[in-house]
């Protein structure tokens, strides 16, 4: 089999999710390498051209792996004419590292909550157009939710979608019940040593071994990220992986406990029962990710064009549906199905929800944090 | 005849692109990264003139990433060119020409796919329903093979095996044969002209494959990322972190740079060490 066609199936089977995301797109540099195929998959080629020329034939979007169902990209295609090229990453710093660098080729990508202000602080990305997105409609979101996508008044990110950070356990194999990151870092280094992932994301990895000793989430206390480095390195020789993409690593049976982000939970959940999603009593995150587009952005018009389809509450209630991640949107919770909205993974119990702790910026760019994270991998 | 100082001009045009390419694509480059490594990390990241030795002080901090790297890339270098030394003895010597093309092309054809890809597939195959599954059928019980430094090492003996069986192949192949018709005719035995004639005789191809693989082997970042988890950390894993994750430009930039020092201090002791009194250093390192 030639190379391309080779690389095309793998690349279906991994948007089928049967195998792994992130490695195999981000860091690798496929993600690139995935854009230029995306021309090559037929579905993906412009068929019709919608008000041609208006948007260009291409529009380039940088995401999160398992975070669009390909299938709103193919009628978005048909819609306008442009194809969509897509590139994956797994943490908000790679996407602030290549736009400071600069020359993403980006018109829309998906930053959280807590990294907006910092991209706009940096002019990294433009005051949102809401005429060019009437789809996005402020009233019917969740306030609390979105606020972070407004900085000092200005709209610079509307609102995808909302998550948590848990973590999953294959509860086939893990027999303690684990509610609490206490359990879930103390059953790391004894029952299921080499069983247990971590994310490759100093954000969530550090929050959580902070909230171990119960501070909080967003600690950059000297002395209490230090005991957070201390839990790290002394768990490291008995986690299976440090990697954002543990969804392979639970599905081929390696892994049966790791940091967990909501849709995978969902994800992992709905085809393999027995892996349970748990928020840990002590809190945690809850996030908001938000479409925003780069000053540098080549196709802005197409960028805006993508963020308003895929806000269409039709075709969120599609892309729900398909990530497993709550939508801010109500008009988009209407078209849910039932069983949906009362999925405890998506919907955790408001007394689990009360003690998350959104992100905060500094916590995001403390360097520190980033140092640890990294000594804590090279050690 | 032409004097001898004056200018070239055609000498002069027909080197003047490798020179540009030279210039731009590696000097530059390198002095790019020199500047940056005196320089501290900018408050979001990225970089910020200034002239401290901070950068270079902190190396200690990425002690482990260097200890991989300096300990697996010499051991798969050492484990590739055993196994690929047989391999290409038969390629070269045993097989009758009309397989011989066939084997070759069957050395070649894994590079017809993507080493992503390849690579990928040893996750499953290591993977808790690959070999470990089987190791447990037959009653070895919990073995786990992946993201493990014995994992690294075979991706990387299935990576880079091609690249040594390649230049010990053609050395082999050039050989004088009549050489070893002398040997034996002088009385020595076949061990003795294996490792009296044979063996100095494709001692060039083995120490370009090495260098090959070496190399290669230092600046590695795919395959410790994808079969060692995470866990099993090289400088090309550590430069991705600090450029792409931390966005610390400058101490990246101070980690590259020892990197390169290393390599070639590596690499010139290495060829003074292989090369010196064997009469090999005005072969063509093939």
């Amino acid at each position: 089999m030639d190379p391309r066609k080779e690389f095309i199936k793998q690349l279906r089977r991994y948007q089928k999710g049967s195998i792994s995301r992130r490695h195999f797109l981000g860091v690798t540099g496929l993600g690139t390498a995935m854009a230029v195929m995306a021309a090559e998959i037929p579905g993906l080629r412009p068929r019709k051209a919608w008000a041609a020329g208006s948007i260009g034939d291409k529009v380039s979007l940088a995401t999160w792996p398992n975070y669009h169902d390909p299938k709103d990209f193919d009628a978005f295609t048909a819609q306008t004419g442009a194809a969509v090229e897509v590139s994956v990453f797994g943490s908000n710093e790679e996407f602030l590292a290549k736009l400071q660098a600069g020359g993403t080729g980006w018109d829309v990508f998906v930053p959280t909550n807590y990294t907006v202000s910092t991209h706009a602080s940096l002019g990294l990305i433009e005051p949102l157009d809401l005429k060019k997105i009437p789809n996005y409609d402020i009233a019917a979101q969740d306030a609390k939710l979105i606020k972070e996508g407004t900085v000092d008044g200005t709209v610079f990110g509307a609102a995808k979608d909302w998550g948590t950070t848990g973590f999953a356990v294959n509860t086939a194999k893990v027999k303690e019940n684990p509610t609490t990151w206490k359990q879930f870092w103390d059953l790391t280094q004894s029952t299921y040593s080499g069983r247990v992932t971590v994310h490759d994301y100093q954000l969530t990895t550090i929050g959580n071994a902070l909230k171990y000793y119960g501070y909080s989430f967003n600690s950059n206390d000297e002395k209490e990220l230090a005991d957070a480095e201390k839990l790290l390195m002394a768990a490291k020789p008995h986690l299976f992986a440090i990697t954002s993409d543990y969804q392979p690593a639970f599905r081929n049976g390696d892994a049966w406990l790791g940091i967990c982000w909501t849709g995978d939970g969902k994800q992992l959940h709905r085809d393999i029962p027995e892996i349970n999603y748990v928020l840990g009593k002590e809190g945690g995150e809850v996030w908001t990710d938000f479409y925003a587009v780069p000053k540098s952005a080549p196709n802005r018009e197409g960028g805006y064009a993508l963020i308003n389809f895929l806000l269409d509450p039709k075709i969120n209630a599609t892309e729900v549906q398909f990530h497993g991640q709550p939508s801010t949107d109500s008009r988009t919770d209407k078209l849910l199905p039932e069983a949906l909205l009362k999925d405890p993974i998506m919907y955790p119990a408001a007394e689990l929800l009360a003690p998350l702790e959104f992100g905060s910026a500094a916590t995001f760019t403390n360097p520190a944090r980033a140092e640890i994270l990294a000594r804590f991998k090279a050690a | 005849m032409r004097e001898p100082r004056k200018w070239d001009w055609t000498a002069i045009l027909l080197i003047s692109p490798s020179v540009a390419i030279f210039l731009g694509l590696l000097v530059m480059p390198i002095l790019v990264v020199l500047v940056l490594s005196f320089g501290e990390r900018a408050e979001a990241g990225g970089y910020q003139a200034a002239f401290t030795f901070a950068q270079y002080a902190n190396l200690p901090a990425r002690w482990a990433a260097f200890r991989n790297t300096l300990t697996l890339a010499p051991l798969g270098t050492i484990i590739c060119l055993i196994a690929a030394y047989p391999l290409a003895y038969y390629l070269a010597v045993k097989v009758s020409a009309r397989n011989r093309l066939l084997l070759l092309v069957l050395v070649i054809v894994p590079f017809w796919t993507s080493f992503l890809i390849r690579t990928y597939a040893w996750i499953f195959i290591l993977g808790g329903k690959g070999i470990p599954a089987l190791l447990d059928a037959i009653g070895l019980a919990d073995v786990r093979l992946i993201n493990t430094p014995f994992a690294v090492l075979v991706g990387i003996v299935y990576g880079y095996l091609p690249l040594m069986v390649f230049p010990i192949y053609v050395s082999l192949e050039r050989l004088d044969k009549r050489l070893l018709e002398a040997s034996d005719d002088l009385g020595a035995s076949p061990r003795r002209t294996f490792l009296q004639v044979t063996l100095p005789l494709s001692a060039p191809g083995a120490v370009t494959g090495c260098m090959l693989v070496f190399i290669l082997l230092m600046g590695e970042y795919l395959i410790p990322a994808l079969l060692g988890g995470g866990k099993v950390f090289f400088i090309g894993n550590a430069l991705v972190d600090l450029f792409l994750q931390s966005r610390n430009w400058p101490f990246g930039s101070a980690v590259a740079l020892s990197l390169v020092i290393i390599m070639l201090v590596t690499v010139t002791v290495y060829l003074r060490m292989t090369l010196k009194n064997r009469g090999l250093r005005d072969q063509a390192l093939v």
